[in-house]
């Protein structure tokens, strides 16, 4: 675990290509992490997330399995309650529903239920998000269904290194892990990676951009076209600071609170619909935690309160650029 | 009186048309799709055609039927307008759900399609409460629902096909068993030989056919109706198939050779249906040749036709949410209208 040194060999990654590299570094570190989803073992994966693992770990590591989410998922609640460390892949976040039952009911509560002595250690991943022209399920945000669950833990990266260290930690970590991929940006940019693994801690918060003008909250896929409003609205004068949350259970109040207090001023960008989306919730943390210092309400620039629509209407749907620049300014300019 | 006779030579020849139909579309379709003209996933039906034409050819017009991802042939074979299905999947207003649906999602209850659907193996309860429906309302209409063999591993399709045989519904089930499950050979993922063992466990009537014979799928689906019809519940219907192009468009289909595909392809439905009427006088390969160039200039009609249509306007992304109205619904149209013309 070196997580910090100068020195260590890296790779050139797309975000997609980190999820594999994290796989395969904690599965070389740890012989009870088992990979197991649709098609994850010789096909390597709808979206090419765990290529070569089977070809590496063979097929007791690498578990491909029918088409079954509620027995995929369920199956890991049993394995992580015997001691394995399983990571199911859901193909689409848009096809968990019918594994719902197993992470809210058993998952989320094991730990729970048992008074502590037993736990469901495991990470279910997949691809979330839109943006890839197709409708509904291949392309929802639902994190705030897990977000809403006790006893899950909930993480979205932004990045290829984020994305390499959050996944390590959501495995290595005691309690169950919702690990929501933006498959957006799977191979939209890359980035320096260490071959090592290495651990992003859960829960923490990374502010992007600092500013003094406004505190934009933001996550995932987001973040980059709210890091591109950020630099036009620099050249208005509007200095913002961009908070990629990473985490969204357990969330970093802390750095969102000590965020707003300097800003006085806010903004959540999130592709899920508005109503009872985080936006909501990290509103009433400020309201909570900050009320004093609040100089504008604050701006919820969401996708819409309607199922991800399709092709002609997704680029409507979605923040993007100048969405994000006019809820900005409007907060700014309150 | 049966969606199509096929003991009538006009009969034969229209599941030969609606089975090259299907093949043609779903070429169309593929095509489109490489050439990036369509948006999302398309999932092709080619090689599958006897199956869809086959069971809905020996349902009466007024039956149901659920579909799945791969539900083009289905839309076909229920009668459904090819203008309109491109259209749909070009995401245009003249589609049948008006461009917000998609190839996976492909509805028109009028013509008892109860839809494609996005999640394998979510139709057999849905079929379940339309044969639930029609068996209250004493009506004599059935609901059949195909899925694929790797659906029989979700546990909603055991919970529908339960409920259907212990309340002894008109309802067929049929299993189009193309060989994989997506990416996974079915021998991995199920411990049957024929997926048809399953009928045993609900103590309904069960059997294999030879999915790429149009006549065996319509004879089964014939029996299975009747019996459906009779009051004494539902069948279990496997058809053996194959697709021949991968699970969606852009697989690359690491798990079969060109071999395995060239071999199911000796079976090809419409090579051998056409033989067969062609054998027996029913038509002369001048006049197949023609259905093949009638069907073709349909395709073509269709495609141009969606490629001209309009897109919905931004803000019928907020039309047909709930039956009532919902004031907050009409504040976020206003916003999209005002933001129209900024997408990037």
């Amino acid at each position: 675990m070196s997580t910090q040194e100068q020195q260590q060999s890296t790779q050139n990654l797309t975000l997609v290509q980190a999820v594999r590299d994290g796989l395969h570094g904690e599965m070389e570190r740890d012989d009870d992490v088992i990979v197991m989803g649709e098609d994850v073992g010789k096909n390597g994966g709808v979206f090419r997330a765990t290529e070569g693992l089977w070809d590496d770990f063979g097929d007791d590591r690498v578990i491909d399995t029918p088409l079954a989410e509620s027995g995929i998922a369920g199956t890991a609640v049993g394995m992580a309650a015997y001691g394995l460390k399983p990571v199911a892949e859901m193909q689409f976040s848009g096809f968990m529903y019918p594994a719902f039952d197993q992470i809210v009911s058993h998952a989320a509560r094991l730990r729970n239920r048992s008074r502590g002595r037993y736990t469901a250690s495991m990470v279910v991943r997949a691809p979330y998000g839109g943006g890839i022209r197709a409708p509904e399920h291949h392309s929802e945000s639902k994190e705030a269904f897990y977000v809403h669950e006790p006893g899950l833990k909930v993480v979205i990266p932004s990045t290829p290194y984020d994305t390499k260290g959050l996944l390590a930690a959501s495995i290595r970590d005691p309690d169950p892990v919702i690990f929501l991929e933006p498959k957006l940006i799977y191979r939209a940019f890359r980035e320096e990676v260490p071959d090592d693994t290495y651990t992003v801690e859960l829960g923490k918060a990374a502010v992007r951009r600092e500013g003094t003008d406004i505190s934009v909250f933001t996550w995932g896929a987001m973040t980059r076209p709210t890091l591109e409003a950020a630099e036009d609205l620099e050249e208005e004068g509007i200095d913002v600071e961009v908070v990629d949350l990473r985490t969204l259970s357990p969330m970093d109040t802390e750095t969102i609170v000590e965020s707003f207090k300097k800003t006085g001023r806010a903004a959540v960008v999130h592709e899920a619909p508005k109503t009872g989306g985080l936006a909501g919730e990290i509103i009433a943390t400020i309201q909570e935690e900050a009320l004093m210092y609040q100089e504008a309400p604050v701006e919820r620039i969401t996708g819409f309160d309607v199922p991800f629509p399709l092709y002609a209407l997704e680029d409507y749907y979605l923040p993007e650029k100048a969405r994000v620049a006019d809820g900005i300014r409007e907060a700014v300019e309150f | 009186m049966v969606t199509i006779d096929i003991k009538a030579e006009s009969g034969q020849r229209e599941m030969l048309r609606r089975m090259l139909t299907i093949r043609a579309f779903d070429t169309r379709a593929g095509e489109l799709f490489a050439d990036g003209e369509l948006p999302g996933f398309v999932h092709l039906y080619i090689g599958e055609e006897a199956v869809g034409v086959g069971a809905i050819s020996a349902l009466e017009p007024d039956d149901y039927i659920t579909s799945t991802h791969r539900g083009h042939g289905h839309c076909i074979a229920k009668g459904l307008d090819t203008y309109q299905m491109m259209a749909e999947l070009y995401g245009k207003r003249d589609g049948y759900c008006n461009g917000k649906g998609g190839s996976m999602h492909i509805a028109d209850v009028d013509a008892g399609m109860l839809g494609a659907n996005g999640i394998v193996g979510a139709g057999p309860p849905l079929a379940t409460g339309a044969a639930l429906t029609a068996s209250y309302k004493d009506e004599d209409r059935v609901a059949l629902a195909f899925f694929g063999d790797g659906a029989v591993a979700q546990g909603q399709v055991h919970e529908g096909i339960n409920l259907a045989a212990t309340w002894d519904l008109p309802a067929i089930f049929v299993v189009e068993n193309n060989h994989f499950g997506e990416a996974t050979p079915v021998e991995n993922q199920h411990n049957v030989e024929h997926l048809s063992a399953t009928a045993e466990a609900y103590n309904i009537p069960g059997f294999t056919v030879d999915g790429m014979d149009v006549t065996a799928v319509y004879e089964a689906v014939e029996e299975a109706r009747a019996r459906a019809a009779a009051g004494d519940g539902p069948t279990f219907i496997e058809a053996d198939t194959y697709r021949y192009k991968g699970h969606f468009e852009g697989d690359h289909e690491p798990y079969r050779t060109k071999d395995d595909i060239d071999d199911a392809r000796e079976r090809d439905a419409i090579d051998r249906f056409k033989t067969r009427l062609v054998d027996a006088g029913v038509i002369t390969d001048a006049e197949f040749d023609d259905l093949e160039a009638e069907v073709e200039a349909e395709i073509d009609e269709a495609t141009e036709r969606a490629q001209d249509a309009e897109y919905p306007d931004p803000s019928e992304a907020y039309e047909d949410m709930f039956g009532a109205h919902v004031p907050e619904i009409e504040e976020f149209a206003a916003r999209v209208r005002t933001d129209g013309g900024e997408r990037q």
